[in-house]
C-alpha cells in the first residue's frame, strides 16, 4: 500500500514538474479567445489555422510561440470572465454590440494598423460601423444576416415571401421562433417596420401584440435545437443566420429540401477581433490579427465557419467561390455595396437598462401568458 | 417479480440508457446527421483523434481529474482517520458538518465564491492572470473532499477500534499500525472513493468553468462552447469512449469491493478456526 500510495504522490509531482516546464520555457505565448467551433481547427482536412500561425511565425521572426487556445459559448460569458481580472487575453472575437460595450468601458485597446496592413482588404462597407465608428478597436472577421429558411416539401413556393411566411396559419405548428427576447422581438418589429433600437415602449408592445397574434402558430422557441428540428424536418419554418442553413443542408434528411431567403428588412451581426486591455504582448497580438485577415488563413476559416466574409481576400478568391458555388455565394453575399448603411439601420444595439428591462417583462408575459 | 414490477424497471431501465444508447447509434453513423443514420463508419472516431484541441482537453480533464482524485483521497483519509478519533461529540459533530458543506453547497456559488477569493488572492500578490491549473485543482479537491470522506469514515467506524490498539502493543509505531492494520481494513472505502473524486472531477462543469484558467479547459467546458455552432458528432464518438471507460472503472471497482470484502471475510474465519 505504501507503494501505492508513494506511487500517486509521486504522480502528482510528476505533473507539477511537467505543467511548470510548460509555464517557464523562454518561447513567447499568445492567448486567443474565441467562440466554439469558429476557426478551422484542421478536422475533416482542412487548414489548422493554429498550427500554421506557430509554424509561420518560427519561420518568419525566429522565434517560437505558443498559443492557447480557448474558447466561450456567449458574449456574456466573455465579458464577464475577462471584466473578472482572473484572466488575461491578447485576442478576442466579440460581436458587435459587446465591442461596443467594451471600448466604451475602457475594455479594448486602440489597435496599432501598421502592424495590421492586410486590413486594407477589408471591404469599405465595414468601416464606420456604429460599433466602432472611428474604426479605433476593431477588425471584422464574420459576418451574417438573419434569413428565413423553409422545407421546400411542406412549404408552398408562393408563400415563402417576406416575414410573413412566419405568421401564416397554414404552417401552424410547424414554425419556430427564437428563444431570445431580443431576436423574437426583431423578427416582429422588421414584420411591421419598426425600429429595433427604439425606447419607446408603445412601439415594443405592438412588437409584443404581434408576437401574441402569432403565438399559437409556433412549435416552439429554439436557439440551436434549431438544427436538428430543421435538418430531421421536424420543423418547416425557422429564422436563423445563412451561414448556419449551408450547415443544416449538409445534414438534412432526405425527405426535406431546405431553402432560404432573404426579408427586405433583417438583422445583421458582426464579429470582430479585437484586443482586449489585459492583453500582455499587443504587437504579437496584432502579428496574429494579421495572419488571420491573409489569404490562406481567411479563406479557410470562411469555408469552415460557414459565415460571409468581409475580406476580398476571400470574397474574390476564384477557388473559394467555385468551391461554395455561385447559388451560395448568392445567399451568403447579398448586395454588399450598402452594408454600413443597412448594418447602421438595423443591427441591434446596446438597449439602455430600463428599456431592456422592459422588453424582457414583454418577454415574459409573452412565454408564460 | 410481478409483471408491473418487471415493466415499471424495464421503464426505468429504458429512460436511464435510451440516451446513452442513441448516442453510442450514432457516433457510428457515417453522416453528420441526427436524424438519419446513413451506414456505420468510423469516420467521426478518425476525425475526433486527428482533432488536437479536443484531444487537449481530454488530456487536461484526465490530468486534473487524476491529481484531483489522488490528492483528495490521501487528504480525506487522513481526516476520516483524524475525524474518526476525535472523542468529544460536539466537535465531531462539526467536523462533520463543515466537512458536508462543500457537498450541500450549489456548484455555481462554490464555483463564484473560489473564482473571487482566486482573483483576490492574486491582485494581493500582484499576478496578471489568477487562474490556472493550481486553482482549479484546489477547487477540485474542495469538492471531492467530502466524497472522500464519506466512503473512508464508516469504513473506519465498522473496524474494531482494538486492531490498531493491539498492533501498536505489539510494538508497531502507530504509523506503521496505520499502514499494516487500519489501511486494509479501509481500503474498498478509500478506492470507492477514490473513484467517485476521479468522475465527478471528470465530469465537472460549473466550477471548472468559473476556475479555468488561460490555456487550460476542460472537455465538459469545450463541450458547452461549441453550442455557438452545432456540436458535431465527433462528440459523441468520444462520449461513447467515456461512457466505456467509466463502466470499466466502475466494473472494477464493484470487483474489488466484492474481492476484498470476501477475502477479508475468509481471513476472519480464518482466524476463529485458528483460535
Amino acid at each position: 500500500m505504501k507503494k501505492t500510495i508513494s506511487l500517486l504522490l509521486s504522480a502528482v509531482i510528476l505533473c507539477a514538474v511537467f505543467l511548470s516546464g510548460c509555464g517557464s520555457s523562454d518561447s513567447l505565448t499568445l492567448n486567443v479567445y474565441n467562440w466554439g467551433e469558429y476557426i478551422s481547427d484542421g478536422s475533416e482536412g482542412s487548414f489548422d489555422t493554429i498550427r500554421e500561425f506557430e509554424l509561420w511565425y518560427k519561420e518568419t521572426y525566429g522565434q517560437s510561440v505558443k498559443v492557447n487556445y480557448d474558447t466561450y459559448a456567449s458574449n456574456e460569458d466573455m465579458y464577464n470572465k475577462i471584466s473578472s481580472g482572473a484572466v488575461s487575453y491578447d485576442v478576442i472575437i466579440p460581436s458587435d454590440y459587446m465591442i461596443a460595450r467594451m471600448a466604451q468601458e475602457d475594455m479594448l485597446l486602440p489597435l496599432d494598423f501598421a502592424n495590421i496592413p492586410n486590413y486594407q482588404y477589408i471591404d469599405e462597407g465595414f468601416r464606420g460601423l456604429y460599433y466602432d465608428a472611428e474604426n479605433l478597436y476593431s477588425v471584422p472577421y464574420t459576418y451574417g444576416v438573419v434569413g428565413i429558411i423553409y422545407n421546400a416539401n411542406v412549404v408552398d413556393e408562393a408563400d415563402a415571401r417576406g416575414w410573413d411566411l412566419m405568421w401564416n396559419d397554414k404552417y401552424a405548428g410547424s414554425i419556430l421562433q427564437f428563444n431570445n427576447s431580443r431576436d423574437a422581438f426583431a423578427t416582429a418589429q422588421y414584420k411591421l417596420d419598426l425600429d429595433v433600437n427604439s425606447t419607446d415602449t408603445a412601439l415594443w408592445d405592438k412588437a409584443l401584440a404581434e408576437l401574441k397574434a402569432q403565438a399559437p402558430l409556433v412549435k416552439s422557441y429554439v436557439m440551436d435545437e434549431v438544427y436538428n428540428m430543421m435538418e430531421s424536418g421536424e420543423a418547416a419554418v425557422a429564422p436563423y443566420y445563412a451561414g448556419d442553413y449551408f450547415t443544416m443542408l449538409d445534414a438534412q434528411a432526405e425527405d426535406v429540401d431546405l431553402r432560404f431567403y432573404y426579408p427586405e428588412r433583417t438583422n445583421y451581426f458582426v464579429d470582430a477581433m479585437c484586443i482586449p486591455s489585459c492583453c500582455q504582448n499587443k504587437e504579437l497580438a496584432e502579428i496574429f490579427i494579421n495572419y488571420m485577415l491573409s489569404a490562406e488563413p481567411a479563406i479557410a476559416n470562411a469555408e469552415y465557419v460557414y459565415y460571409a466574409s468581409p475580406n476580398a481576400l476571400v470574397y474574390e478568391d476564384a477557388e473559394y467561390i467555385h468551391s461554395l458555388g455561385q447559388e451560395a455565394m448568392d445567399i451568403l453575399y447579398p448586395g454588399i455595396e450598402n452594408f454600413s448603411e443597412l448594418y447602421n439601420a438595423y443591427a441591434f444595439r446596446n438597449l439602455g437598462s430600463e428599456t431592456l428591462g422592459y422588453v424582457n417583462s414583454l418577454w415574459e408575459d409573452l412565454k408564460i401568458g | 417479480m410481478k409483471p408491473a414490477a418487471k415493466a415499471y424497471t424495464a421503464l426505468i431501465m429504458l429512460f436511464l440508457f435510451a440516451p446513452i444508447a442513441i448516442l453510442l447509434v450514432f457516433s457510428f453513423n457515417e453522416a453528420k446527421s441526427l436524424s438519419v443514420f446513413s451506414n456505420f463508419s468510423l469516420y467521426w472516431y478518425r476525425e475526433l483523434f486527428r482533432d488536437a484541441e479536443t484531444l487537449n482537453a481530454v488530456k487536461n480533464t484526465v490530468l486534473l481529474a487524476f491529481s484531483a482524485a489522488a490528492v483528495s483521497t490521501v487528504m480525506g483519509t487522513a481526516a476520516a482517520v483524524g475525524i474518526n478519533k476525535l472523542r468529544n461529540k460536539y466537535l465531531r459533530y462539526a467536523m462533520d458538518t463543515v466537512t458536508n458543506i462543500p457537498m450541500i453547497n450549489p456548484d455555481i456559488i462554490t464555483g463564484i465564491s473560489l473564482m473571487l477569493m482566486f482573483v483576490f488572492v492574486g491582485r494581493l500578490f500582484g499576478a496578471a492572470t489568477s487562474l490556472s491549473f493550481w486553482t482549479m485543482l484546489i477547487s477540485h479537491v474542495t469538492f471531492c473532499l467530502p466524497y472522500v470522506i464519506l466512503q473512508v469514515l464508516p469504513k473506519l467506524q465498522q473496524m474494531d477500534r482494538a486492531l490498531p490498539e493491539a498492533a501498536m502493543d505489539l510494538g508497531c509505531t502507530p504509523l506503521r499500525a496505520f499502514f499494516k492494520v487500519e489501511l486494509p481494513e479501509i481500503l474498498p472505502g478509500l478506492v470507492t472513493g477514490l473513484i467517485m473524486a476521479f468522475t465527478l472531477s471528470l465530469d465537472d462543469f460549473v466550477i471548472s468553468y468559473f476556475t479555468a484558467g488561460n490555456g487550460f479547459q476542460t472537455l465538459p467546458i469545450r463541450i458547452y462552447n461549441m453550442t455557438k455552432k452545432t456540436v458535431t458528432p465527433k462528440m459523441y464518438a468520444l462520449a461513447t469512449i467515456i461512457f466505456f471507460v467509466i463502466l470499466a472503472l466502475l466494473l472494477i471497482s464493484n470487483l474489488a469491493d466484492s474481492e476484498s470484502s470476501r477475502s477479508l471475510k475468509a481471513a476472519r474465519q480464518k482466524k476463529k478456526a485458528n483460535i
